[in-house]
């Protein structure tokens, strides 16, 4: 008898046990899991840190406004510190380990192609906030930054239309990005038939410092009668001193303006911007954008920060538009399953900063507006051209040899990354 | 009390009068329509529009037209939508203090995003310059004058010719009649119904001049033109010019290089002393040159006003800094390393990565910016293709200044003949009563703070942030290297000649193949002559 209550008491305590250990696993299932794969250390950390900061004041809202489908979001923040390999790694280790059902991260190229295979393999959800070169789509990847048709050729038609320059400078910083944009620029001003004797590409290497000697060869390019202007693709702090000798040996941006494509307000927070007035950045989104939406982000992101003389800029744009757009697709699917939403995502509208509607695309590319800004002397930008409408962002560009006939269409029948329209193949999940 | 009371009541009265004043004199009884209607029109997002209306500005004689197209310049012109209408527009206590455009009235305060700066780009920009030049041309001012003429040549306005010519008729001074000369001419060369000797007059007005405009004209008009004559003179002409530019270009690329030489120097010559005269491997050295810009950075947050001065006190602030730094550094690690290379390079390593991520923590990742004074802002423009950037000039100075400091300190001082004893030879120096342990921590202390004053130059050169070191130790070993360990004198060599090389091979290979060559040929000369260009001779150097 006492051995049988004794056993009876066992089990009881054991299913106690089992129940305390079933409640810990519904208060996990309680919450949906949000990787956030930014650098906080090295040398991106200028620029990801900010990311990481608002994805988590996003979910502080989203929380605030009773979470997504009744659940709290749940931030998990790794720190892959600006180094590639590790990129990789800590992404395995939010998908595998902590559970995350997507991740919100990266910002250079190359650590997006290290993650790539990760999230491929174990099918997790990236969204990725940055202008990038293209030439990528994949199913497990939204990309809510810029493509180059999105930025780089709509800034070049500006300068070509509007500012009637003949003679172009390509100059950037030596890796990936740089270099695919640059070989689209330079098949793109072909097509508009500027010749050879016309174009000008010059790289330099990642944080490069010193630069006297190219800044007066820009200068003689543009002194021989042709109206001259610099497309920029150097990559963050290269590009302070970059402007800094600008100013020095005296180029106006009357004279020769330059158009970068990495340089934004955070950027131009480091420096003082007075000799700059007048050079352009082409991007989606700029702070000093007056639109309601707009100045509500900006006061809740100086809310957040505890820091008025914060600044905003188009990558947290890129970062606000895929954070709401997966909530609304996880509604949408009712479930965090990365083939439901992935589905469920395309076609999704929500209201971008500038005052339109971001809509993602089946390539998983957005439609964007595309600004022109002039850099003032408060270290922001005001905006002096812009597109009609929203331009739909394409992820093989139509002036590469190799990438001419690619598209990227994630729905049925197509349904792949890189599909050839002329042999009406698929190149496989990605190409190259 | 009662005073206080009066003086602000007789304060009261005083504006008050003022006030009352104002409206017997105020401007807008005598304003033309046409000025207030361009100001609506500058509400307009089109960029004609705005145009136009700066015309209207500039040709309506107003006496506060000049003011408004600076202020527009000035981005002080803002356009304030509660009332939609133009006004002055003065940044004050978190929003905007508004006056009237017209009579400079208040027109009180407005919150900051209720009103907005009239855009206008780099064409309008351009616009309200050359119309500001042409006003110039009577400016008093001889210096001001050339400026404005300078900035008009090469225009092709009728009445910015015809300004032009008025001018001429008046100018005294030669300086200035020269320039209006040479715009004038390119005019005449620019105008197809010019006749053949007018041009030829023309050419040989502007043969000796360096600038862009000029060659441009002038290689238009050799290939363009019909009359051989002209053509002759317009290629003499060119080939002239182009011989010129090329001595001075050869001038310039040997700037290029010094300034990168002295910019190496400064990186390099703190680490011929830790590295060099000591023979510790230090991987911290360029967070040491990180520290004194951060220094730089913080003494100007302190003197916010201060910024034409406060890089004096920089100076021997972050020489402190960095030497203090180095010290710890030095008591706290490396003195237990002493001839372990192996240990001390990684332990320095990562006292390197700590001090980064410290000023990651403390400053927050973001870059930080330093004010350039005016002093070395802009460049010495000594013609039209040869100019001296200041903030390069004066670093070049400042890094030999440093270097002859140095060099007096370790050859004429006390603790440079013990810093000498001790790192020729350490146990004699001892047995001679030299406490070896305090020499060490205040070479290394020195070698540090020389580091910080490097940091000084760098913050007006390149970004303060917590990745600047990096970018400058792989630079500093390759210089000391090469120019031979243990000897000032061959990393004085060294940073030039490798800095001048560099610029050399840059113009035909490019930056990053520039740098590689480089790398190659000191790793070659290494294999060579591994003590480097000036080996130390002697027993000391055949002990280590």
């Amino acid at each position: 008898m006492s051995m049988k209550r004794n056993l009876k008491r066992i089990a009881q305590v054991g299913i106690a046990a089992g129940a305390i250990s079933y409640s810990g696993l519904v208060s996990a299932a309680n919450t949906i899991k949000v990787g956030v794969l930014h650098s906080l250390s090295g040398t991106m950390a200028i620029s990801e840190s900010t990311l990481k900061d608002t994805v988590l004041m996003m979910i502080e809202q989203q929380n605030e406004k009773g979470g997504v489908m009744g659940k709290k979001l749940e931030p998990v923040v790794v720190d892959p510190a600006s180094d590639w390999p590790l990129f990789a790694e800590k992404a395995r280790q939010l998908l595998t380990q902590d559970k995350v059902d997507v991740i919100f991260g990266c910002w250079t190229s190359v650590s997006r192609k290290s993650v790539l295979p990760v999230v491929e393999e174990l099918n997790g959800l990236l969204f990725y906030p940055v202008q990038y070169e293209g030439e990528e789509s994949s199913k497990n990847v939204f990309y809510t930054g810029a493509a180059p048709n999105q930025q780089a050729i709509p800034a070049v038609d500006y300068l070509l239309n509007d500012l009637g320059v003949e003679r172009f400078v390509l100059a950037g910083t030596d890796y990936v990005y740089p270099r695919t944009t640059n070989k689209i620029l330079e098949a793109y001003l072909k097509s508009k038939g500027i010749g050879d004797e016309d174009i000008m590409i010059n790289y330099t290497p990642f944080g490069h410092s010193d630069w006297q000697s190219i800044v007066s060869r820009i200068k003689e390019f543009g002194s021989e009668g042709k109206k001259t202007a610099v497309v920029s693709t150097i990559n963050g702090d290269a590009n302070v001193p970059f402007y800094k000798e600008l100013g020095n040996q005296g180029i106006d941006a009357a004279d020769i303006p330059v158009v970068a494509f990495s340089v934004g307000e955070q950027e131009l927070s480091g420096i003082d911007t007075g000799p700059l007035v007048g050079h352009l950045a082409a991007w989606n989104y700029f702070e000093s954008v007056y639109t309601p939406e707009n100045n509500k982000f900006i006061d809740q992101w100086h809310d957040y920060i505890g820091d008025d003389s914060r600044v905003t800029n188009d990558p947290m744009e890129a970062t606000y538009i895929g954070f709401n757009m997966w909530v609304k697709a996880v509604e949408k699917a009712k479930s965090t399953d990365t083939d439901n939403v992935a589905k469920a995502m395309i076609g999704i509208e929500t209201p971008n900063l500038t005052g339109g509607t971001a809509v993602m695309n089946k390539n998983h590319h957005l439609s964007k507006p595309v600004l022109i800004g002039e850099i003032q002397d408060n270290g922001q930008f005001a905006v002096v051209w812009e597109t009609d409408g929203l331009v739909a962002g394409d992820a093989w560009s139509d002036y590469l040899p190799d990438s001419k006939n690619l598209i990227a269409d994630w729905t049925a029948p197509i349904n792949c990354g890189n599909y050839n329209t002329k042999t009406k193949t698929c190149g496989g999940q990605t190409a190259q | 009390m009662q005073r206080v009371l009066l003086i602000v009541l007789l304060w009261l009265g005083a504006t008050g009068v003022a006030g009352a004043q104002a409206p017997t004199d105020d401007p807008a009884a005598a304003d033309p329509p046409s000025v207030s209607d361009a100001l609506a029109d500058l509400k307009s997002r089109d960029f004609d529009i705005k145009g136009a209306a700066i015309e209207t500005i500039a040709r309506s004689g107003h006496e506060r037209a000049e003011a408004l197209l600076q202020a527009l310049l000035d981005r002080g012109l803002v356009h304030d939508r509660a009332h939609d209408r133009i006004a002055l527009g003065e940044q004050a206590d978190g929003g905007w203090a508004l006056t009237d455009p017209l009579t400079g009235d208040s027109l009180g305060q407005v919150d900051a995003r209720a009103a907005r700066p009239v855009i206008i780009n780099n064409r309008l920009r351009e616009q309200i310059r050359n119309l500001q030049a042409v006003a110039a041309l009577s400016n008093p001012d001889s210096g001001r004058r050339r400026q404005a003429v300078q900035r008009l040549i090469g225009s092709a306005d009728p009445t910015v010719i015809q300004a032009l010519r008025e001018r001429q008729a008046k100018e005294d001074n030669t300086a200035v009649a020269d320039a209006i000369d040479t715009a004038l001419s390119i005019a005449v060369l620019r105008d197809p119904d010019s006749d053949l000797h007018a041009r030829l007059a023309a050419i040989d007005a502007v043969a000796g001049s360096l600038e862009p405009a000029v060659k441009n004209v002038l290689r238009d008009r050799a290939t363009q033109t019909d009359a051989a004559a002209e053509r002759n003179a317009a290629e003499k002409a060119l080939k002239a010019i182009d011989a010129r530019t090329a001595r001075y270009e050869t001038a310039d690329t040997i700037f290029f290089g010094l300034s990168l030489g002295s910019v190496l120097l400064l990186a390099a010559i703190g680490l011929a002393i830790t590295f060099g005269v000591m023979g510790v491997i230090n991987m911290a050295h360029g967070e040491l040159i990180m520290l004194g810009a951060y220094t730089t950075y913080v003494v100007q947050q302190i003197f916010p006003q201060g910024h034409e001065w406060s890089l004096l006190i920089a100076i021997p602030a972050a020489f402190l800094v960095s030497a203090l730094v180095g010290i710890v550094i030095e008591r706290c690690v490396i003195r237990f390393l002493y001839g372990r290379p192996l240990e001390t390079l990684l332990a320095t390593f990562g006292v390197s990565l700590i001090l980064q991520q410290a000023v990651r923590l403390i400053f927050s990742p973001l870059n930080r910016s330093v004010v350039t004074p005016d002093w070395m802002s802009g460049a010495l423009q000594i013609n039209p293709v040869f100019s001296l950037t200041y903030n390069r000039l004066y670093i070049i100075f400042f890094a030999l200044a440093v270097f002859l400091t140095l060099l007096t300190v370790l050859k004429k001082t006390r603790l440079g003949l013990q810093v000498r004893a001790v790192s020729q030879n350490r146990i004699t120096a001892r047995a001679m009563g030299i406490r070896s342990e305090r020499v060490n921590a205040l070479t290394f202390g020195l070698g540090s703070g020389i580091a910080g004053i490097a940091g000084v130059a760098l913050a007006q050169l390149t970004n303060v942030g917590p990745n600047l070191g990096q970018a400058y130790i792989i630079d500093s070993f390759m210089v000391v290297v090469f120019g031979g360990v243990g000897n000032l004198w061959g990393t004085l060599t060294a940073a030039f000649g490798l800095g001048i090389a560099n610029k050399f091979i840059e113009p035909l290979a490019g930056a990053v193949l520039a740098k590689i060559m480089v790398l190659v040929f000191i790793i070659l000369f290494i294999q060579r002559k591994p003590r480097g260009l000036f080996p130390q001779r002697g027993r000391a150097a055949e002990d280590s």
